[in-house]
């Protein structure tokens, strides 16, 4: 690799200025594509560094409510799911190892291997959101909201569908039209370029439906058992705020990866990758990561207190 | 410029086709990538958010002139220092130096084409273009009237549109993240051949501390103010103490970014100040590597001092004693900076001309905010004087005094780099005399004021205050009058001033090697690195009235290959 | 309007708040503490004026001798660089700063080390007033009076937002922080009248907040000021009793000129429809007595529930007639 590299380089340094030299992705203002490896792989750390303190302030105030509440987070953990918690957990793992894998075929230049682990990335993130909503639309169906909306009242859950999952699943069940009927038209051109991104995109949406159903039938199997305390701590909505603080802006990162990998899965299939330029999947890639990391350490600092 | 095919083959053959005339039309500007093109927009920009602050601070100051009510009422006045300051700070002075000057300059002084990122550099452009918006959105319809500090419980309670401004501060701040990201990672990838880091010019050091300071500062202050956001639309209950949250510990997330941000205003200006004072000394600078150390300095202990700005909020008595002892050591990083600036025009040869007068008259103001910053970092006496006019004449020292003429500074240095004309210099010694005048007219008494108690903030005061607001107020119309000059010099010289050749002014750094104004990939030869501060390998060329590389010699024969591939 | 320069050098030739002014830099030291706080500013001023005058004389000898002329138009040879010289302006200047720290941060502790025999008064703030209540159960609002030589703690709280508490004359400032107690102390040493400011902005009346300090020679004579005589009340004119308990308690937020100000102006409450978020209800007796013991119960249109206003519990049959008699007084209505 590294000799490869090398006599890439030497050869770029004959001349610097000449376009024809610069490989079909390398911008102009770049002497090499190895510069231009750097830069990006740095942006992107950087740019990593700063969601790690985006996060930051968000884990200060949980430490400090923590801190001089701890009661109410004993309390308020019981309301929720750590089975859905964790099935979510080791679905964005999964969700990483296929990333690391999109990225090792990457540099092999194996563009179609990365399309399908790509694929499976979205589809990982999609079922993510769809368990997530079911939680989220669970607590409201109680009266589970943040500080100054809290009015938890325990016989107001569960017959039927819950109407703020229907609401939730609007937005992706048109997408799941929009991007199913694209594909269809894309079965009718020739080429099956557009087939298969419009086709991958409809089955990255179903990954959310698939999460919906997973959890709806895990919550039908537990019965809807539920956590009734005898006194509720009058500060418990603190918790649930930061929560919702919390995973709501973790679950808009898994969005904003959602919309990079359809990026990735799109230059995949119009085959872009080569050993010598891969960096935009290695930099998604270390974003996803960021993004589980996240997770891995929301999901015990929220479930698993005690 | 007397010889025009000589010019060409020392700066390349740019003159005629250069960034601003490669194409043409407003998409040509609205969509380019080049970093010469976004700096000039953000320059546009940025002066359009002073000039508006500008006339938000004169309202205020006249309306001060008397103890009662000339022409505002309390929750105008209220109005119109919120805006003053949140559209100063955000707006214009932490986007000023860095993004508009550095965006010019610094891809040039390192010898590149252009920013590691080039998109990235056009949406922070327009990032801080929606931002503004947002500003001045919330400043048409409901106003606002938190202070630019957004402090809770007031900024919960307010009937003004807190969520409108917070969105768009939250926006300039990505869309200064963004501009952070690019200039580290061009710092570190982009150097010219030959370029180490400690041969980087100290502009260049100036602006990397100032990226440090961005990327991990404006995060902390971006989650803050969305957690404002979800305060005010559904009452989270972190910051509202209404619902068990904590009003001081917005302060502490404001500041933990607001302090740094401090030292993103002044430390640009700096580096601006260390390549003036170089320049139209002609000499080394002396110190490199201390100055260059004390930027980093200063960015990192930028990092552990924001408590300072609580000393009377009812933080704990520890807490503040470590605070006021960190917030001590910043100031010998920045008195460094100061005696290395001296001794730099030591047995210099100093061209008194208009940037080298504003970085005079930076070493002068600065020196008066560095070291009131002295008595505020005092325990004892800033509980006296904490809130009071005193802190308003100190941040205005450095923030105003700073900043402002470092940006007037570098602006009248790089215009002729900028638009390949001359500004003119009785004009430029005008600006400089005014600004000077009017800003101590302006902020000195201030500082008395604000030892008899003065406290910040009031739309009335006590008639005992009266002769120091009528001064302060005075002093500000001179300054008025002065920025209103300067501008007007600076945009007739861009159209209308006598064109000048690449290197007017001797000066060292790479810029400079490219024809005024560049071309558009700012060299038309390889980039030959030379030592930023060596002005023995600048000599002047009469034929070309512009300095040339020591090494270059006319050839005998009219040129004929035009494209001399190093100097 | 004078603003010559004169004037900012002299004491200027105007009306005279009823404050006292002090000398020119500062208020009068009028509490334990204050010759300190002045002394270590000065000591801090003098330093920094020999390193200013120095940088600045320095600047000038440089620009002038050195400047750019026929004859001189290269730099003379001089070094670039020197260790020694770098160390020592680094290490000269931070030996002053450790002083300035030390002496600063014992003034500080001193500040805010509270005396054991300090009295305790409770200052409520909110906006745009300041009420105090002394330790026999008096309360003033707007007006602060202490007794010379006396330690007192000030337990503060603040009803609605920040506020800070400011005293020029004592250098003693601490901020009113809401859903908690702050704290901070005084000794007057000095019979006179000063100003008391809010210092940390609170909203439109912000520069309105004010109060003056009344530093009494006696607890005699601080009795006599802040003290609710009943039975000399009774013996007087009740519009007078209901207009004196208005500007003890109710002024600060209610005006009587029909302007709006925190609360609404209360010359037209009696004897007219109120508009109320609830509805309209007429503005009799038994409204105004509502609205002072349970003032959340019912709000003014254009105001917000809950009301900012606390519950005024502690006033007797009497009083609350009084205010009454007062209100019917400003209407002009049966």
């Amino acid at each position: 690799m590294s000799i490869e590299h090398g006599v890439h380089h030497d050869g770029l340094h004959g001349d610097h200025h000449d376009a024809h030299h610069h490989g079909k992705f390398i911008a102009h203002h770049f002497d090499s594509a190895e510069q231009q490896f750097d830069a990006g792989k740095m942006g992107i750390w950087v740019f990593l560094v700063t969601e790690v303190l985006f996060f930051s302030g968000l884990f200060c105030a949980y430490i400090l409510y923590r801190y001089h509440h701890p009661e109410i987070f004993v309390q308020a953990h019981h309301f929720l799911d750590k089975v859905l918690g964790a099935g979510n957990t080791i679905v964005l793992l999964f969700s990483s190892l296929t990333m690391a894998l999109a990225v090792r075929a990457s540099q092999l230049g194996q563009n179609r291997s990365v399309a399908i682990y790509v694929l499976i990335t979205m589809v990982c993130a999609s079922i993510f959101l769809g368990v997530k909503a079911v939680e989220y639309t669970h607590k409201w169906d109680m009266g589970i909201f943040v500080r100054s909306f809290f009015q938890y009242d325990d016989h107001h859950h569960a017959e039927g569908i819950s109407r703020y999952l229907i609401l939730a699943s609007i937005v992706p069940g048109a997408l799941l039209a929009c991007f199913g009927g694209l594909a269809l038209l894309g079965m009718t051109s020739k080429g099956g370029f557009e087939k298969a991104f419009w086709g991958g995109m409809a089955i990255m949406v179903l990954g959310y439906f698939i999460g919906v159903g997973g959890g709806m039938f895990y919550m039908g199997m537990s019965g809807g058992e539920h956590y009734t305390p005898t006194e509720l701590h009058h500060d418990i909505g603190i918790f649930f705020s930061i929560y919702y603080c919390m995973t709501g802006l973790h679950a808009f990162h898994v969005i904003g990866g959602i919309i990079a990998l359809a990026w990735i899965y799109y230059r995949s299939l119009a085959c872009h990758w080569r050993p010598d330029y891969f960096g935009p999947v290695d930099n998604v890639g270390l974003y996803w990561h960021l993004v589980d990391l996240i997770w891995i350490f929301l999901f015990p600092l929220l479930y698993l207190i005690n | 410029m007397s010889n025009p095919s000589l010019a060409q083959q020392y700066f390349g053959h740019a003159a005629q086709h250069n960034y601003l005339n490669v194409s043409k039309g407003w998409k040509s500007w609205a969509f380019t990538l080049d970093h010469k093109r976004i700096g000039v927009m953000y320059l546009i920009g940025v002066t359009f958010a002073l000039l508006l602050a500008g006339v938000f601070a004169l309202l205020l100051r006249a309306e001060l002139f008397t103890p009662n009510k000339m022409f505002l009422s309390e929750a105008q006045y209220n109005q119109m220092f919120t805006l003053h300051g949140a559209i100063m700070v955000f707006a214009f002075i932490i986007p000023s130096i860095p993004a508009a000057l550095g965006n010019f300059v610094l891809p040039m002084m390192l010898g590149a084409k252009d920013v590691a990122f080039p998109r990235l550099n056009l949406m922070s452009f327009y990032l801080w273009v929606i931002g503004t918006i947002f500003l001045v959105i919330a400043m048409i319809t409901n106003s606002l009237d938190t202070g630019w500090t957004f402090y809770t419980p007031y900024s919960i309670r307010t009937s003004t549109g807190v969520v409108a401004a917070t969105f768009g501060a939250f926006v300039l701040g990505f869309s200064s993240i963004f501009t952070g990201i690019n200039f580290l990672v061009t710092v570190h990838t982009m150097r010219a051949p030959g370029m180490g880091w400690f041969q980087m010019p100290l502009f260049i050091w100036g602006l990397y501390a100032t990226a440090i300071i961005q990327v991990l500062a404006t995060p902390v202050l971006g989650i803050t103010l969305l957690m404002l956001i979800a305060e005010r639309l559904l009452h989270i209950g972190i910051f509202d103490p209404k619902y068990g949250g904590d009003p001081v510990l917005f302060q502490h997330f404001f500041w933990f970014y607001s302090h740094p941000a401090v030292y993103i205003m002044i430390l640009p200006g700096m580096g601006v100040i260390s390549e003036l004072i170089s320049v139209y000394s002609r000499k080394k600078i002396f110190g490199y590597s201390f100055i260059a150390f004390s930027s980093v300095a200063i960015a990192i202990l930028g990092f552990l001092v924001w408590g300072h700005h609580m000393f009377t909020s009812g933080q704990s008595e520890l807490v503040t004693l470590i605070f006021s002892a960190i917030t001590f050591t910043v100031a010998i990083p920045s008195a460094v900076k100061v005696f290395n600036w001296l001794s730099t025009m030591y047995k210099g040869c100093i061209a008194l001309v208009t940037p080298m007068l504003f970085a005079m008259s930076f070493i002068f103001l600065f020196g008066i905010g560095g070291l009131t910053g002295l008595f505020l970092a005092t325990l004892r006496t800033d509980i006296h004087l904490h809130d009071t006019y005193f802190v308003v004449a100190h941040f205005h020292y450095v923030m105003v005094g700073g900043t402002l003429t470092a940006l007037f500074g570098g602006l009248f240095h790089w215009w002729p780099k900028m638009f390949g004309r001359m500004y003119n210099e009785l004009c430029g010694k005008i600006t400089c005399l005014l600004v000077f005048v009017g800003f101590n007219v302006t902020f000195f008494p201030q500082f008395v004021m604000g030892s008899r108690g003065m406290p910040r903030r009031y739309a009335r005061y006590d008639i005992e205050f009266e002769a120091f607001h009528q001064w302060s107020t005075i002093g500000a119309m001179i300054l008025g009058v002065g920025v209103v000059i300067g501008f007007a010099t600076l945009v007739y010289a861009a159209f209308r001033g006598p064109r000048c050749a690449g290197n007017p002014f001797g000066a060292a750094t790479l810029e400079w090697q490219s024809s005024s104004p560049p071309s558009f990939h700012n060299f038309d030869h390889k980039v030959e690195f030379t030592s930023p501060y060596d002005f023995s390998t600048q000599v002047y060329d009469e034929e070309l009235d512009s300095y040339v590389h020591r090494n270059f010699t006319a050839p005998a024969k009219p040129a004929v290959p035009v494209q001399p591939q190093s100097i | 309007m004078n603003f010559s320069l004169f004037n900012l050098l002299a004491q200027p030739d105007i009306e005279h708040p009823p404050y006292e002014w002090g000398d020119y830099f500062f208020p009068v030291q009028a509490a334990e503490g204050a010759a300190e706080n002045d002394f270590i500013y000065w000591a801090i001023l003098w330093i920094s004026a020999v390193f200013f005058v120095l940088i600045v004389a320095f600047m000038m000898y440089f620009a002038w001798v050195y400047r750019r002329r026929p004859g001189h138009e290269k730099p003379l040879p001089s070094p670039s660089h020197n260790t020694t010289l770098e160390i020592l302006w680094s290490v000269i200047p931070s030996i002053l700063l450790v002083w300035m720290f030390y002496a600063g941060a014992n003034g500080y502790f001193q500040s805010r080390i509270i005396p054991e025999s300090a009295e305790e008064i409770w200052v409520t703030a909110q906006q745009f007033n300041w009420a105090f209540t002394y330790p026999d159960g008096d309360s003033t609002a707007n007006e602060l009076h202490l007794v010379v030589n006396r330690p007192v703690k000030f337990k503060m709280e603040s009803r609605d937002v920040l506020h800070s508490l400011f005293i020029p004359a004592f250098r003693q400032k601490q901020d009113v922080v809401p859903g908690r107690y702050t704290y901070t102390w005084v000794r007057p040493t000095r019979v006179g009248t000063y100003r008391l400011y809010c210092t940390e902005y609170c909203g439109d009346n912000h520069s309105l907040m004010y109060a003056n300090v009344i530093v009494h020679a006696s607890e005699e004579a601080r009795k006599e000021a802040t003290k609710w005589d009943w039975d000399l009340f009774a013996q007087t004119d009740p519009v007078k009793n209901g207009e004196r308990i208005y500007q003890l308690n109710c002024a600060g937020c209610h005006r009587v000129d029909g302007v709006r100000s925190t609360g609404p102006p209360l010359n037209e409450v009696y004897g007219t429809e109120r508009s109320l978020l609830s509805g309209t209800r007429l503005g009799d007796e038994n409204y105004i007595r509502e609205s002072i013991r349970e003032p959340n119960k019912e709000i003014v249109s254009g105001f917000t529930s809950p009301s900012q206003m606390p519950a005024f519990i502690q006033f007797n049959d009497d009083q609350l007639n009084w205010i009454v008699i007062y209100l019917k007084s400003l209407s002009g209505k049966e």
